[in-house]
Order: structure tokens, then sequence, then C-alpha cells
């Protein structure tokens, strides 16, 4: 069993707290993706997960025992890292052969389990290739057959798939899903991208400055955002926010800086009358209704063929986009009422940005 | 061949014709190549010089011998001239011997004559020939082989040496955070500020200390560490990516696995330079083995050439000839690894 726990774990870097107090509980056989902007630490978290980097407090224990003292090499993890780090003086075969030869691994079950993995991964014809001769999708293969060949209890992937192109992106994303569902291993994926996050993962722990702002299941996340910024990391194109306050006389209606007022859920949600709160909705759910309770001057228009998305802004200022099926007729310049559905509706408090769904 | 001509012989003009920049690119190179090369083509020429041709003036280009010749009744092989004025004008004949400006010389057709010859009527009959003799003394009269033996014992084991321990020191101060690191660093190099020769006295007394006067590896120990070897090392270690050194101890390599396997063969064009480098400051050292080294039997190669020039008088002929045998080996060792030495300093450069 590999399941990995973290309690309050913590990194500094002098008075700079990096990592501040993280607590996660990844059980066996998971998926799991760190996803966060640049510089939230996810990386950081990983490294001090697979034993690279030093941790400040608390305690890491993979498969119920406690790491903090046990060598990166000794914790049975492999990694894949951002650049590959293929060893450049060796060939392929070398490659996936260095780490068992550190184990002592006897030569006919180096060569076997090399062939084996070179099949699995569609690598065997590069073999008595040097990394420098390979393409970058090859290289990111070779980079996880290094880290298969040593059939590990958890796989690490700090960002494996940042340095391929698009296409390549999409393909690898898939292999890498199937590799999971074919060994079965507890995987920590880290990565920037939430596309990636949400199509891969079992679970997601968002991560900002430092400390988790939610951890879930892809889908909890999509549905029922912790606070402001999941709610506005997770999905794209971004979620709207529209900031205003709740009617002094009915919890049911939120009246915009604009004045405008709009029809929201009385139940399911904590909001207080005269509460500032902030308005969210998903683009694909905002739709042009003649009698909308809210008016955008169309900015920009995308047509993609089979979507469209509208940019733009109301009278202060707010930024709304909206995702629609289909093909559009509308035009920049024009001003076209939306529609918000009630039961699509998310509330947060302006104040400190928590999620005021009641459940 | 013909493509390797006309390579050679390409001009900008083309076609045979000679631009005014061919002149001065060939005339420059010519230059270049008369300076580099004239004084080596000098050397090894003279050292095929009989020690009275070497004596000579004005110095002739090309190694001569006077021609001899056998005659019955004497037992070293006799110098033949050509007469060419006085009674025997025309005639070859052997010289016996010379007593003032008159010389006895004989007929080797008809040895049992005896002639008188002025010496102003006689030329010497030569020929360009080897004074192979340079050479087969210092196997013969001189322990070249000893010499040679030291040198090369001094310069391969201080080299290997010098190698291990300058790249553990710069994989360390390049690879590892510890608390100093920047200060080992400065220390290290701050010791390039200071001359060799203001520390020559101290470094003596301990050599002394530890016995290790008069012995190999008196020489070869205190160069065993060199600030230049060191930062050459550590700047293009830095250059190896973290991540791969990462991806070694999640392979479960030791850190010396990781030094022996990853960072030597990455670090193989910056080690080759310093290898190039230090076979070149060992073979070419002179002042410590001098000073380390006192008894004949230990002198390396250069202090051999050193003890071919007396107070008195210098044996040029045989001090050339070891001259030119110790050029050969760090020519060779130059000519296989010059290759690395470009692709090292353009390596260790940046990037």
């Amino acid at each position: 069993m590999a399941s990995i726990q973290l309690k309050d774990v913590r990194k500094s870097y002098g008075a700079a707290e990096v990592i501040k107090g993280v607590d996660l509980d990844v059980k066996h056989g998971e998926f799991c993706v760190f996803v966060g902007p640049s510089g939230c630490g996810k990386s950081t978290l990983l490294r001090m997960i697979s034993g690279l980097e030093e941790i400040t407090g608390g305690e890491i224990a993979i498969g119920g025992e406690v790491v903090n003292n046990i060598a990166a090499a000794d914790r049975g993890l492999a990694m894949v890292f951002q650049s590959y780090a293929l060893y450049p003086h060796m060939t392929v075969r070398q490659n996936l052969s260095f780490g068992l030869e550190n184990i002592n691994t006897p030569k006919a079950e180096i060569a076997e389990k090399i062939g084996s993995v070179a099949k699995m991964l569609q690598i065997d014809q590069l073999l008595e290739r040097r990394p420098k001769d390979l393409s970058g999708g090859q290289r990111q293969r070779v980079a996880i057959g290094r880290a298969v060949v040593r059939e590990p209890r958890v796989f690490l992937f700090d960002e494996p798939l940042s340095n391929l192109d698009a296409e390549l992106r999409v393909d690898m994303r898939g292999e890498i899903a199937a590799l999971h569902r074919r060994l079965g291993n507890t995987m920590i994926y880290v990565t920037h991208d939430q596309v990636e996050a949400m199509t891969m993962a079992d679970k997601i722990a968002v991560l900002r400055l430092g400390e988790v702002e939610q951890f879930g299941a892809p889908l909890e996340l999509y549905n029922r955002p912790r606070n402001l910024f999941v709610a506005g990391f997770i999905g794209s194109p971004k979620m709207n926010f529209l900031a205003g306050r709740i009617d002094e006389g009915d919890r049911g209606v939120l009246v915009l800086p604009t004045g405008e007022r709009v029809a929201i859920p009385e139940d399911g949600f904590g909001h207080r009358p005269g509460q500032e709160v902030t308005l969210g909705i998903r683009p694909s759910e905002m739709q042009p209704a003649a009698d909308g309770p809210v008016t955008i001057e169309v900015r920009s228009v995308e047509q993609l063929g089979g979507e469209s998305y509208l940019y733009g802004v109301m009278n202060d200022g707010t930024k709304v986009t909206v995702h629609s099926p289909g093909q559009t007729g509308v035009r920049i310049g024009e001003t076209i009422a939306l529609g918000l559905p009630p039961t699509r509706i998310h509330l947060f408090d302006t104040q400190g940005g928590l999620s005021l769904r009641a459940d | 061949m013909g493509k390797i001509v006309s390579f050679m012989t390409r001009t900008r003009a083309g076609k045979g014709q000679m631009d005014w920049t061919d002149w001065l690119t060939y005339g420059y190179l010519c230059m270049g190549i008369l300076l580099m090369f004239g004084p080596v083509v000098w050397l090894v020429l003279s050292s095929f010089k009989t020690e009275a041709d070497l004596q000579r003036f004005p110095p002739r280009l090309l190694p001569y011998a006077q021609e001899t010749v056998e005659v019955e009744g004497y037992d070293e092989p006799l110098a033949l001239f050509d007469i060419v004025g006085g009674d025997h004008e025309g005639r070859k004949l052997a010289l016996i011997r010379r007593v003032g400006l008159v010389a006895q010389m004989i007929d080797p057709a008809a040895p049992d004559e005896r002639l008188r010859v002025n010496v102003a009527d006689w030329q010497p009959i030569e020929r360009v020939s080897l004074a192979v003799e340079n050479y087969t003394l210092l196997f013969e009269r001189f322990n070249f082989l000893r010499f040679l033996w030291n040198s090369t014992f001094i310069t391969v084991m201080a080299t290997a040496i010098m190698l291990l321990v300058n790249s553990m020191a710069a994989f360390a101060l390049s690879k590892y955070k510890f608390r100093g690191r920047t200060t080992v660093l400065i220390l290290v190099i701050g010791t390039l500020m200071i001359p060799q020769t203001v520390v020559l006295v101290p470094l003596f007394l301990i050599t002394r200390e530890l016995g290790m006067l008069n012995s190999l590896w008196g020489v070869i120990i205190p160069g065993a560490a060199t600030p230049t070897g060191v930062f050459l090392l550590r700047q293009y270690m830095i250059t190896i990516p973290d991540e791969i050194l990462d991806a070694a101890r999640m392979d479960k390599a030791s850190e010396w696995k990781i030094f022996w396997r990853i960072i030597l063969p990455l670090s193989a064009p910056a080690i080759a330079v310093l290898a190039i480098l230090a076979i070149m400051w060992r073979w070419n050292d002179f002042l410590w083995p001098l000073i380390v080294l006192s008894e004949t039997e230990n002198f390396t190669l250069q202090l051999a050439l050193n003890s071919f020039q007396g107070e008195m008088s210098t044996q040029w002929s045989n001090l050339l000839a070891m001259t030119v045998l110790t050029l050969l080996p760090i020519a060779l060792v130059f000519m296989f690894l010059q290759k690395y030495i470009a692709t090292g300093i353009a390596s260790t450069g940046g990037k």
C-alpha cells in the first residue's frame, strides 16, 4: 500500500515561508494533481515528498511510514522531471538500466525489464540512441520509462508535459492516464495547467502561496469551489465574477453597482440582507436572453465554428465572458442582455472570498 | 590528395589567380610558420650536428660531416681533403696529423708515401650526415631512460592525482550547498594571487618534514591541488543541471557514484583541457624538481638537461639531442589531445 499523508508540512527558506502547513491524504492508487499558479509551491511540495528537499516542519508518511528522515533514494519513489533530466552521456538503454544497476539487479532481469517497458512505451527502437538524438516526445517517454522500470511505489511527475508542443501534450496526457490505469500505482502530478488537472486527476489539490485552497475530485472543485480563487482557477474560460450587495429587504435579490437586480436563490447559501457578496457564474451558463437582468456591451467575438465566445463589459467596467455552443449572430459593439439561471449561481463573501454555500 | 592540394591552394580570386588579400594572407601565414617552426627545425637539425660543426661560424643549416677513409695501417678512419693548391693540386688526400700550418697526408690509393701539404691548400670534403651518436650516447653514457621514467612517472601520477583531487573539490564547490562554500572558493581562488616563489621556502620545509625530499613523491604531492584546476572544473560543473543529479539520486545512486558515473563523464571536455595543461606543466616543471631532487638518479629530464650545462663547458650536441627527445612526448600528447582543447575551452567559456 502506498498512500501518502502530509500533516502540517512546512518549508521555509530563512524567513520566507513557502509551504505554510499542508495537510493532504492521497489514497493508494489515486492520481493526485497539484495545480496552482507559478510560485505557489507545488513543485517544492513535490520535491519535499520525494525527499530531494528537506522539510522544515510537519510529517510526511508514505504507506503509513513516516519518511521525514529517510533519504530520497530509499523512499521507493520515482520522479519524472520537467526537463526530463536524462543522462546525456548514456544511451537510452543505459538511462533505463542505471537505477536497476544501483540496486544490484541481475543483468538478465535488467534486460527483461527494459525490454517490456520499452515495448510498452514504444521506445524499443531507440534503445541504442543518446538523448540528444531524440525528439521531445521520445525523451519524455524515456524519462517515464526510467521511472516505470524501477517499479516504484509512487510516481511523481513535475510538470512533465510543459516542454512539449500542444498536440503532443494532449497525446502524452492520454498516455500517462492510460499508464496509471494499467499500473495502478499512486501518482502525484504537478502542473500549472488546470486542463491537465481536470482531465487526468482522481483528486486535485489547488495550491496558492504555499497553502492548499481546496482538495477534492475534479468535478467537486468545478461544481462546488470553496472560494473565489478555486472558482477562478478551475474551469476554462475563467468564471465570471459580479460583485454586489444583497438587497436590504429581499434575500433573493442581488443589487449590482450598475443598479441591475439579479435574482439569486434564497436557499442553499448563507447570505444575509445587506451583505457584500460576489456572484460567480461559468461563461457557459450565462446565455443571451431578451429579458435577462444583466446587460453588457460586446467588445470582442471569437467564432470557433462549433462554439463561440463573447467578451464584453458591464456599465461599471466588470468584464464578462460568455461561452455559447454553435455559432452566434452577435456583433462587436452590440449591447445584449444575459440571463443568469439561479441554479447555476455561486455566491462568495466578498470579504475573505469564501463560498457562502450552506452545505 | 588532389582535393587537399586544391583546398590548400585556394585563393580569393580563384583559378590560380592571386588577389592582394591572398598575398597578405599567405605572407602572414608563412611568417607564422617561420616564427613557430623555425626554432624547432633549427633545434632538430642542430641536434644532429657534431660538436665541431656546432662550434662553426657562420653556422650552416644542415648537419655536415667530413668524409673519411679507412687506410691500411691506421686504426682510426682518416679525414679526406681536396687539395686545391700547391704541388698536389687536384688530388684527394687523407690527413694523418697536422703540425702548425703543415699537415702530413697520404694518398689512400698509395698509403706508403707521406706527403706534406700546406693547410691553406686544402679543402675538407664534406657531405650531409646525421650525427646519430649524439642520441646513442645519451643511452650509453647517460642514464636517459632513467630520467625519462622519472619524468613520465611524475607527470602521469601528478596529473592523475591532480585531476581526481581537483574534480572532487570542484564537484563539492559547484553542487553542494554548505555553510562557508563561498569562503572556501574565494580562498582557493585567492591563492592564485600568491606567487609560487613566495611559498617556495615554506613548501620546501614542509616537504622536508614529511621526509619526501629526494623522492619523486616530493615533486608529485605538493602540486596535487591547483586553484586554476578547481576553478576551471567548477565553472564547468555549474552548467550541469541539478535535475540530472536529482534524477540520479532518485535512481538510488550514491553520491560517490553520482560523481563517478554522472559528473566525471559530463565534465570530460573540461577535464581533458585540464589534463593537457597539467601534463605540460608537470613535464616542463623545472624549479620545484630542482629544489626537491638532488640525486642524479631521481632527476627528471628537465634537470638532466640542466646538468649538461656545466660551469666551464656545455656539451651542446648532447644537450640538443636530449632537448629534442624531451620535446617529443609533449608534442605527441598535444597532437592527440588538441581537438579536446578547442572544444573544451569553447564549452567551458560559457553556455
